[in-house]
């Protein structure tokens, strides 16, 4: 009875995530979200680049030109840095699916992982880039 | 209960297994496009041309995108349907969840169409 009194009183819940320290599983996964949502918004940009570069010789130079502008390259750096952490964010879903990594300890090795190999690719992206 | 008709198959299951199926092509074709630009430093607009005026890549681009627009519905919805809730927005939440849904399937199909006009439109 005491138990049910209990499950069932009106305790203080905090589901303000400003106010709750995230494991770094949650940082992983938001930034999943977050990357996704960025990606969303891009494929417009990038169907224009698409779009431009393959009506015309014109078109494709024009592409060029627009990329060799420092503030262009740094937003397709920002675009493709999203779907490389996606990507690598999403494997790691797909290894999870399989059965392996899913304790807690292995949840958090994949986490950082995930967090290590995304910054590697991020950078030899940006090498890549400039 | 949870009753939900703005799912993509009104069953999560078969939404989980669309998402991986979809992320999995997603993968394949952005591997290969940037292993493609990788490998091709100097990339012309004759060869730029020619790898999307096969056939196979027309294919596989199509592919792509029917993919995306799942992935991305899928995705999105899952974020409205977290976020956009009573919890977070009182009454209001249901028309607003609505709202954000109808603009991101909508402007996915508009982004859908563009697609399939790039990919036959040229040449």
């Amino acid at each position: 009875m005491s138990v049910n009194i209990a499950v069932n009183s009106k305790r203080p819940v905090n589901l303000d995530l400003r106010t709750i320290k995230l494991p770094v599983t949650a940082y992983t996964s938001i930034v999943h979200r977050i990357s996704g949502v960025i990606l969303f918004i891009a494929i417009a940009g990038l169907l224009w680049m698409l779009s431009t570069s393959l009506s015309s010789e014109s078109g494709f130079e024009q592409v060029k030109a627009c990329l060799q502008n420092p503030f262009a390259k740094l937003v397709l750096w920002g675009v493709l840095s999203a779907l490389l952490y996606h990507l690598v964010a999403g494997i790691r879903h797909l290894v999870m699916d399989a059965g392996i990594g899913e304790s807690l300890e292995g949840g958090r090795l994949g986490s950082k992982l995930v967090i290590v190999i995304a910054v590697v690719l991020i950078v030899l992206l940006g090498v890549w880039i400039w | 209960m949870v009753t939900n008709v703005t799912n993509l198959s009104r069953s999560g299951l078969y939404d989980w297994m669309a998402q991986r199926v979809s992320a999995v092509l997603l993968a394949a074709y952005t591997l290969f496009l940037l292993g493609f630009l990788l490998l091709n430093p100097g990339l012309t607009y004759a060869e730029w041309q020619g790898l999307f005026s096969n056939n196979a890549m027309r294919i596989f681009s199509l592919l792509t995108l029917v993919a995306l627009s799942v992935h991305s519905w899928v995705g999105m919805w899952t974020i409205s349907t977290d976020y956009l809730t009573p919890m977070a927005f009182g009454k209001a939440a249901t028309v607003l969840r609505f709202l954000f849904q109808a603009i991101c399937g909508l402007a996915m199909f508009v982004l859908f169409v563009w697609g399939v006009q790039i990919l036959w439109g040229f040449n």
